[in-house]
């Protein structure tokens, strides 16, 4: 039984390998990007201005001859804890309101489930629109903006697996002892609630980096000269004729860090799911 | 060990001078990846007209021989025997393509659980059908009908409405009833059985055995996987004992229940639990079993007292007017069949359904109908043992947070040796407490429940079906420590269960219940052997019995 149970883990290991390492560097990045390069991302050259990738400049330079590698390592920075902020954020409230909607009387349960679905209804990007509409512009009016789009999807997640935790046996067994209602919540709900959460959160966290990326690109989040990979996009729309480097290499970074995000997510969930089976 | 496996293969013709219609000699198979020698040298040989039985417990290969003998032995297996035939042809040189013709048409499978063997978006009908196309036995036109003939003759009502209905729609039994008519729509030779009856209510498993029965007198042969001596003893004509993949005792069916020669079918015996067992320990390996522990019940006492209680869910009633004492020291036993209302009893009497009418005293004090605030201090006084153990365990936990969670008052030191005091108790070494119950065997997990359900002292314990998914020999072990707690601790059970054997064995009194009233009440020998309602009667003459050792005339 206890060999059956670790296979799923063994066989996966392997996959998490090349997802894992992409991560490990993109986190050094956003941890300490002068280990990676040392050249200042924020350093104009206007002589140097638009060269093609060399030794020099890996990834060449943009229209005001800032070191695009420089920009792209330094960007992670702004580009993940956006996103990381942003979901924790839609984490935080989703695991609170799904949870509540999951225990509450059946009317209450009806009004917040309804408000998820309507909520869900709108696209991510558009609810997010709305609320910057509301705040205005910048860093943290974006990670409210797509914290608040993210929640329904974990709400929703979180209040269904409630759902089946409180109904679960060990949660009957539990009131058997006498155990009050709060210790039942955060002893063995919540815990055991958590799971799939984590999973979801990948996929969402994948997702708000985009989400992210795409408000900056629209000139609503880090603003310039700071370097943010959507805000390099938009910078590098007018050039792309003569210097595609200055758009594809922020763009690589945005594609290269939701792919390793959506796999790693995967894994975990097959892993996840593995335990169970 | 004796190894009186050979013997069979070697016999040139069954009971009618035919030749088998599958024999193998020596059969192996292991699972090289898993590490698993699954069948290590077995014997047999099926006759036509011949039902032989393979008993033993999980894990000792059964159903993987019946498997291999269809080329089902599972992915990764390797399968290796001296000889191998199959209605006289070499079953060791067989293509796939060659077990496609065996499979259906010379030999039928009837497995354990109908709802998952069956296709839930085809009806029933149609399963049955494909089966005759498969096989190209009824012309097209014909299948349909065909299909409804095998329905009715498998004594399935109204077979015309069934045939259009789709699995889910079906009760158990009825699901178990459909499988066997695909398994036999294409008039197979040889069935084989794989613990057809496990799953099912005793009327019900009466009815199945009956018509496999009957398949058996039409000229079939039979091979019935069964883990229940009782069961076989109705049918069978020949008994192989197996234990670790291997035979530990084959021979006639009344030569065997009534003379077993290996220890292991004499203890595989004795641990059937039944009105002859009453008042002994059932695991015990000697032919007289030793007496239980003398207990004392108090009659003067009622620890918990049910009156006219009324319970349902939504706009369903399923509780309808039951009313009982549970005296101190007492066993009360819980009998119905699937649906009775036994389960939400439980859990009235748990405190974890309210009635919508009647009331529940613990200790004299209200104990239904009171806010939840009231009943906790309570609480510790009545304890839960149910079915399936590891659903009733936080998945991650460990085996000591889950004996230690009924302790929170006690400080840790204390708490830390009452845990180890009580699986000393339920006979589990003291590093359990470090493992994960999904590490251990179904009979240890539930000897962990009973722990954890020991911990507060509790005056009454409800057993849900406690030994239901066990083993008969980790049955008879669970039901000799529920035995000996009681002696003891003086603790009183309210012992659910649909086997009637299990009840008789362990209770004082019996409430047998029928669509969510109580049909009958009182003393288990005198409910049992001299039953009143015509329903307690019934489910009485449904048990399987062990003394009648000789295959009965089931047929007609």
């Amino acid at each position: 039984m206890a060999q059956v149970a670790l296979r799923p883990a063994r066989t996966y290991a392997y996959r998490l390998a090349l997802p894992g390492a992409v991560l490990a560097v993109i986190a050094v990045a956003v941890a300490a990007p002068g280990l990676l390069t040392g050249t200042d991302p924020l350093a104009a050259d206007p002589l140097h201005a638009l060269e093609a990738p060399s030794g020099a400049h890996w990834f060449g330079t943009d229209h005001l001859g800032r070191d695009v590698f420089s920009r792209v390592v330094h960007g992670a920075r702004h580009s993940l804890s956006i996103g990381v902020a942003a979901t924790g954020l839609a984490a935080a409230a989703g695991v609170l309101l799904g949870l509540a909607a999951g225990l509450a009387p059946k009317w209450l349960d009806e009004v917040l489930a309804r408000s998820f679905d309507v909520l869900a209804t709108f696209p991510e990007l558009l609810l997010a629109l709305l609320v910057i509409a509301i705040t205005g512009p910048g860093t943290a009016n974006v990670i409210f903006a797509i914290g608040i789009a993210q929640i329904p999807s974990l709400a929703r997640v979180v209040r269904a697996q409630t759902f089946v935790v409180r109904r679960a046996g060990y949660v009957e067994q539990a009131v058997t002892f006498g155990l009050p209602g709060p210790a039942l919540v955060f002893r063995h709900v919540l815990p055991n609630v958590l799971g799939p959460v984590l999973v979801l959160a990948t996929i969402v966290l994948a997702q708000s980096i985009i989400a992210a990326s795409a408000l900056s690109f629209l000139g609503m989040g880090p603003q310039p000269p700071a370097p943010e990979w959507g805000a390099m996009l938009s910078e590098a729309r007018n050039y792309m004729r003569v210097a595609w480097w200055q758009a594809v290499f922020p763009a690589a970074a945005v594609a290269v860090t939701v792919v390793s995000l959506t796999a790693a997510g995967r894994v975990l969930r097959y892993r996840f799911e593995g335990r169970d089976a | 060990m004796t190894e009186t496996g050979t013997t069979a293969a070697v016999r040139p013709a069954g009971p009618g001078g035919a030749a088998p219609l599958v024999a193998v000699t020596n059969l192996r198979v292991s699972f090289p990846k898993a590490g698993v020698d699954a069948v290590r040298g077995v014997s047999l040989a099926v006759h036509p007209g011949e039902c032989v039985a393979i008993v033993g417990e999980s894990g000792s290969g059964k159903s993987v021989t019946a498997r291999s003998l269809l080329g089902l032995a599972g992915p990764g297996a390797r399968v290796s025997a001296e000889r191998f035939t199959v209605d006289g042809r070499d079953a060791l040189r067989f293509t796939d393509r060659d077990w496609r013709v065996v499979r259906g048409r010379f030999a039928g499978l009837v497995v354990q659980d109908a709802l998952v063997s069956l296709d839930p978006l085809r009806t029933v009908g149609a399963e049955i059908a494909e089966v005759l196309a498969v096989h190209d036995v009824v012309p097209r036109r014909d299948r349909a009908a065909r299909a409804e003939e095998l329905l009715d003759a498998v004594g399935v009502p109204e077979p015309r409405l069934r045939a259009r209905q789709r699995p889910f729609q079906l009760s158990g039994g009825l699901r178990q009833r459909a499988l066997i008519a695909s398994a036999i729509a294409a008039d197979p030779r040889l069935i084989i059985a794989d613990e057809p009856t496990t799953a099912l209510d005793v009327t019900v498993q009466a009815q199945v055995l009956r018509l496999l029965g009957e398949r058996k007198a039409a000229g079939a042969a039979l091979l019935l996987i069964s883990h229940d001596l009782a069961v076989v003893a109705s049918v069978a004509d020949r008994i192989l004992v197996m234990r670790d993949g291997t035979v530990v005792e084959e021979g006639p069916t009344r030569r065997v229940l009534s003379a077993p020669e290996h220890p292991y079918t004499r203890l595989l015996l004795a641990a059937v639990p039944s009105a002859a067992s009453r008042g002994t320990r059932l695991s015990s390996p000697e032919p007289e079993r030793p007496p239980a522990p003398p207990r004392t019940v108090d009659r003067s006492t009622a620890v918990l007292e049910a009156t006219g209680l009324v319970a349902g869910y939504g706009a369903r009633t399923v509780v309808e007017d039951v009313s009982f004492r549970l005296h101190k020291g007492e066993t009360l036993g819980l009998v119905g069949e699937s649906g009775s209302g036994k389960t939400t009893v439980a859990r009235i009497v748990l405190g974890l359904h309210e009635p919508i009418r009647g009331e529940v005293r613990l200790h004299g004090e209200p104990w239904s109908g009171v806010r939840e605030r009231r009943r906790r201090p309570l609480r510790s006084r009545i304890q839960l043992i149910s079915q399936n153990p590891l659903d009733s365990f936080d998945p991650r936990y460990t085996v000591g947070r889950i004996v230690a969670e009924p302790l929170r008052d006690l400080p840790a030191a204390e708490r830390r040796a009452r845990v180890a005091e009580l699986l000393e108790r339920v006979g589990l070494p003291a590093e359990t407490a470090e493992r994960r119950p999904r590490e251990l065997s179904g009979g240890q997990r539930q000897r962990v429940a009973i722990a954890r359900a020991l911990g507060p002292r509790p005056d009454v314990l409800v057993c849900d079906e406690p030994v239901s998914a066990l083993d008969v020999s980790v049955q008879a072990q669970v039901l000799d420590l529920l035995a000996d707690i009681q002696a003891a601790e003086g603790t009183a059970l309210l012992f659910i269960s649909h086997d009637l054997g299990v009840v008789h064995h362990l209770s004082d009194r019996v409430l047998v219940m029928k669509d969510g009233r109580v049909v009958e009440e009182g003393d288990v020998d005198e409910v049992f052997h001299r039953p009143r309602h015509p329903y307690t009667a019934g489910l009485v003459a449904a048990i399987p019995r062990l003394e009648t050792g000789e295959p009965q005339a089931v047929a007609g």
